[in-house]
């Protein structure tokens, strides 16, 4: 992997798909990502807990599926640095079942150029079974 | 106990430091699926120009989510967890977080505003490295339904 394999902003146009990606996720990811981030929210590992809170069941931790979203942006910038900003909104959740495990996908678009700043905007529709669980999903890259 | 509105403007100074570990980068990119090899494999990031590896842009709800503990967890806070969602959340990198880093959280609570009973709070993470120099900002918003919303 060498730094020369980055796009280049002049090669980008508004509205243009850069990556997509269908990402699993099931209850031993969510464990796992409490683990490794400290949110320990039963929710998001105990059915119990998440029904007698008037959810569906468990379902995944919000940071879980923006994080594992913005993967697809690294991977196609080809440094994690290169993300200089990274937002969203939480609009709907994502339930995890037991057994078997939800699928979430992502695709990534150019949203804006911005030649002064070297940067784009990188949007990110993100969906289960055709539904939006981010929104406003907006990465900033900057760009050789 | 409804959200104390009050705490709106407070700030909290930096507590312990922080220091990022390759393991614990691992396992956060592992976590989340970050399979680029700048995160776990050394000569991999040290040939993009990093000095070791390079945290996934999420990494830093880590270190935020702990400093926002003093607040949301504070029982004066009047902030039910049972009845939180999470509504937004922004990284900003003023520069990559690397293994080796020592990091200091300040935490400002921008915004405790409340419309129809639900109430929103708005916290930012300031964190800077051990010279003091800005590294990341994260701005999160939790939603606190009312109590009578179970």
């Amino acid at each position: 992997m060498s730094a020369a394999a980055r796009p280049a902003l002049a090669d980008l146009a508004v509205g243009q798909e850069v990556a997509r990606r269908t990402i699993a996720v099931d209850r031993a990811r969510l464990v796992r990502y409490a683990g490794a981030s400290g949110d320990f929210n039963p929710i998001h590992w105990n059915q119990r807990v998440a029904t007698s809170v008037g959810l569906p069941g468990v379902i995944a931790h919000g940071m879980w599926t923006m994080g594992a979203a913005v993967a697809v942006v690294v991977d196609w910038v080809g440094d994690p640095a290169a993300v200089v900003d990274y937002q969203t909104r939480f609009t709907r959740p994502v339930p995890v079942p037991d057994p078997g495990e939800a699928s979430v996908d992502v695709v990534a678009t150019v949203g804006a150029l911005d030649a002064d700043a070297g940067t784009a905007r990188i949007d990110l529709a993100v969906t289960v079974e055709g539904a939006r669980v981010l929104g406003k999903a907006q990465a900033v890259v900057r760009l050789g | 106990m409804p959200v104390d509105t009050s705490f709106a403007g407070r700030a909290y100074p930096p507590g312990d430091v922080y220091v990022v570990s390759r393991e614990k980068l691992r396992e956060f990119a592992e976590a989340t699926g970050a399979v680029h090899p700048a995160h776990t494999d050394v000569d991999a990031a040290r040939a993009l120009g990093h000095r070791d590896v390079v945290a996934p842009p999420t990494f830093a709800v880590v270190i935020a989510q702990r400093t926002e503990a003093q607040y949301v967890d504070d029982p004066a806070a009047g902030i039910d967890f049972s009845r939180v969602v999470h509504a937004d959340e922004r990284f900003t990198h003023h520069r990559p977080i690397h293994a080796g880093d020592r990091l200091r959280t300040a935490l400002h609570v921008d915004a405790v505003t409340q419309r129809a009973g639900l109430s929103m709070v708005t916290t930012r993470c300031e964190i800077v490295d051990d010279d003091g120099a800005p590294v990341a900002t994260v701005v999160s918003t939790l939603a606190v339904r009312p109590e009578d919303d179970a």
